[in-house]
């Protein structure tokens, strides 16, 4: 679940800069007086589009006696802005894992008060200490996915290279054309790094530099730099190799004629793992209801519902079980993490080395 | 010698006539008031929002707006910067030349039929912008992909399975298709204008068919030539949708490496110097070519 239609996001963008503002000041939790179940008024969700289905915050509004909005992004870099510059009425926001940790730094989210959150014992403990906020005192996990490669095998066969050989190396030449990358510095950049055996967090600019290369070796070969259509790319058979999510990869196959006919992995070198988290503004208006939000979404039922309508992983432990057989079977399928868990980083925000890494990437395409 | 004229007839205009003038022209500003609402909020207050972040400093979590600098101007020297101008610039101007070439016979076509005919043509070229961009954007990802009809008529005449997208040539198809019309509509009115009389009088003085159109049609109508050349240069130069969609976004150009700027490094200010220096290029150009046009016409 990560950047999609970036047009529409650039209007949006434009619109925020409006609203931006800077100075704030927040942190501690406003919800001291809050008791756990209490809603204090309706809930104002900003979430990503098509990551909730609507009923189940219907559900949660007729449990409470309230009513329950949801307004929808498509990008993190929209949803900063318009936390930061305060008043934006919202009661639970969803980032993702860098945007957590840019979102603390920056004051603009407030601590959670963990008595209110006693579902917090379901969370796995695999998602309870990320590194972007390392007690789980500002974010709670909300779903999780990783980034890796799509193959069709009836193109490709199964005798492919299981890493970023794949795409960084003469391999890719016989695939010339009907390959896509992520259209994202920090995503590709970092599956070159993988390659390479850094870390996709470096700010080594001489790594950097080497990756910036690797890119551009191999560039000729893609049909595109895509994010958006990639998983649709693939399946409508105009390319053979995508880089994407797991959950648009999974849910897409899903709806295909023959979806055993595609693979998803992440290679060996290792990947991405993202997670979205909830959290709660600085500013928000209702903390008690957000923080009861939170609570009833960690019900591992829920959680189960959740997974089952967006079809991206749970973090939630109790959830598991009652799982589509599906989509359990591919989230547990061994085959998808070849280099298993210890190979997989989440992305950290690396303050103003994140330009360095939007110019290599720029380079790179040429 | 104009202000002595001025002087006298201010000398023995009626005192009740200057305040009628006056009353006109209050009126006339309340008129326009619509006009200038929607410039200021529209395009002076965004434009000033962009001028000031622009000598603003990046930080982790936002823009600080205190400490005005000029680090995000200094950036714009980088060869990287100077390369995706060139790119994009280059593009532009292919796009600007095809659209100019296929355009101008259109037009001349067009502007010399009945009046029935040039307004059904003009509903004809007027019909795309029914359906969004976008979507026309994404239709043409079809006609040019794998299995498309491109590619089925290129295995038909026996050259193989063709693909025209994720090319370049694809983004030049694809803008031209975009601003075509943009080149068409100011050019046929230009054209439009031109007295036949004088194409007629031109040929009965020896003149050939090239020398008519060298001499008489091209400079009356160059008018539309240089509105329809700058209505589609400018938007070709911050072409974002066109080379994300058709080209596979795999060269950089202006327009998708100021949204990088804000979407991927979330350096704001960097974006709003790239953008102001882009609207600041254009709009002199824009001088200029009017300038020079306006003399020569």
């Amino acid at each position: 679940m990560k950047s999609n239609g970036k047009a529409t996001v650039g209007i949006l963008l434009a619109l925020s800069f409006l609203a931006t503002a800077c100075g704030s000041d927040g942190g501690d939790s406003a919800a001291g007086s809050c008791e756990v179940g209490q809603v204090d008024g309706d809930l104002a969700l900003y979430n990503w589009a098509e990551y909730i289905d609507e009923e189940q915050l219907d559900e949660f509004a007729a449990e409470y006696g309230i009513s329950a909005t949801m307004d929808t992004y498509e990008s993190n870099e929209v949803l900063q802005p318009k936390i930061a510059a305060g008043n934006s009425g919202y009661d639970v926001i969803v980032p993702s894992d860098y945007m957590v940790g840019i979102l603390i730094a920056g004051e603009h989210v407030q601590a959670l008060n963990k008595d209110l959150i006693p579902n917090l014992s379901n969370v796995s403990p695999d998602f309870a200490n990320p590194s972007y906020d390392p007690d789980g005192s500002y974010a709670v996990p909300y779903q999780w996915g990783y980034t890796g490669i799509a193959v069709d095998t009836e193109v490709v066969g199964t005798d492919f290279p299981r890493s970023w050989d794949i795409v960084f190396s003469d391999f890719a030449a016989d695939y010339s054309g009907r390959i896509t990358l992520l259209d994202d510095p920090r995503e590709t950049l970092g599956a070159a790094l993988k390659s390479l055996g850094y870390s996709l967090n470096t700010t080594d600019q001489s790594q950097l530099d080497e990756a910036q290369a690797l890119v551009s070796e191999y560039k000729d070969n893609l049909a595109a730099f895509n994010t958006d259509s990639g998983d649709e790319l693939i399946t409508s058979g105009e390319t053979a190799i995508a880089h994407g999510y797991s959950g648009d990869m999974f849910t897409q196959f899903l709806e295909t004629d023959d979806p055993s006919r595609y693979v998803f992995f992440v290679p060996e070198e290792g990947g991405t793992r993202w997670i979205d988290n909830m959290a709660i503004p600085f500013d928000a208006p209702h903390p008690c209801t957000a923080h009861t939000f939170i609570n009833w979404l960690l019900d591992g039922e829920q959680g189960a519902a959740l997974s089952n309508w967006n079809y991206y992983g749970t973090p939630n432990s109790a959830s598991i079980d009652l799982l589509d057989e599906e989509l359990n079977a591919f989230l547990t399928d061994p085959t998808v993490l070849t280099g298993g868990q210890e190979t997989l980083e989440s992305i950290i925000d690396t303050g103003d080395f994140e330009t360095n890494y939007a110019d290599a990437f720029s380079r790179a395409k040429g | 010698m104009a202000t002595t004229v001025e002087t006298i007839a201010e000398a023995v205009t009626p005192e009740f006539e200057h305040s009628n003038e006056r009353l006109r022209r209050r009126r006339g500003a309340l008129l326009a008031l619509p006009a200038y609402l929607y410039l200021i909020i529209f395009f002076v207050i965004p434009f000033g929002i962009v001028v000031v972040y622009s000598f603003a400093t990046r930080t982790r979590f936002g823009t600080d707006l205190s400490g005005w600098n000029l680090n995000s101007y200094r950036r714009l020297g980088d060869d990287l910067v100077r390369d995706v101008l060139f790119r994009s610039a280059w593009l532009a101007l292919l796009t600007t030349v095809v659209c100019l070439v296929l355009a101008y016979p259109f037009s001349y076509y067009m502007a010399t039929r009945s009046e029935r005919t040039r307004n059904l043509m003009l509903v004809f070229v007027m019909i795309p912008f029914w359906t969004n961009f976008l979507v026309r954007t994404y239709a043409w990802r079809v006609i040019l992909g794998t299995d498309g009809p491109y590619s089925q008529l290129t295995s038909a005449v026996g050259l193989g399975s063709g693909r025209l997208l994720f090319t370049q040539v694809a983004v030049v198809l694809g803008l031209v298709y975009g601003f075509l019309p943009f080149m068409i509509l100011p050019l046929y009115a230009s054209i439009e204008r031109v007295d036949p009389r004088l194409l007629e009088a031109s040929r009965d003085l020896y003149a050939t068919g090239f020398g008519t159109f060298r001499r008489i049609l091209l400079p009356l109508s160059m008018p539309g030539v240089i509105a329809g050349s700058i209505l589609v240069f400018v938007p070709s130069l911050g072409a974002y949708v066109t080379p994300s969609i058709l080209g596979g976004a795999k060269t950089t150009l202006l327009g998708s490496y100021i949204v990088t700027q804000f979407l991927s490094a979330r350096d704001f200010p960097f974006g709003a110097a790239l953008s102001f220096v882009l609207m600041i290029v254009m709009l002199s150009a824009t001088l200029i070519y009017f300038r020079k046009g306006g003399r020569t016409l």
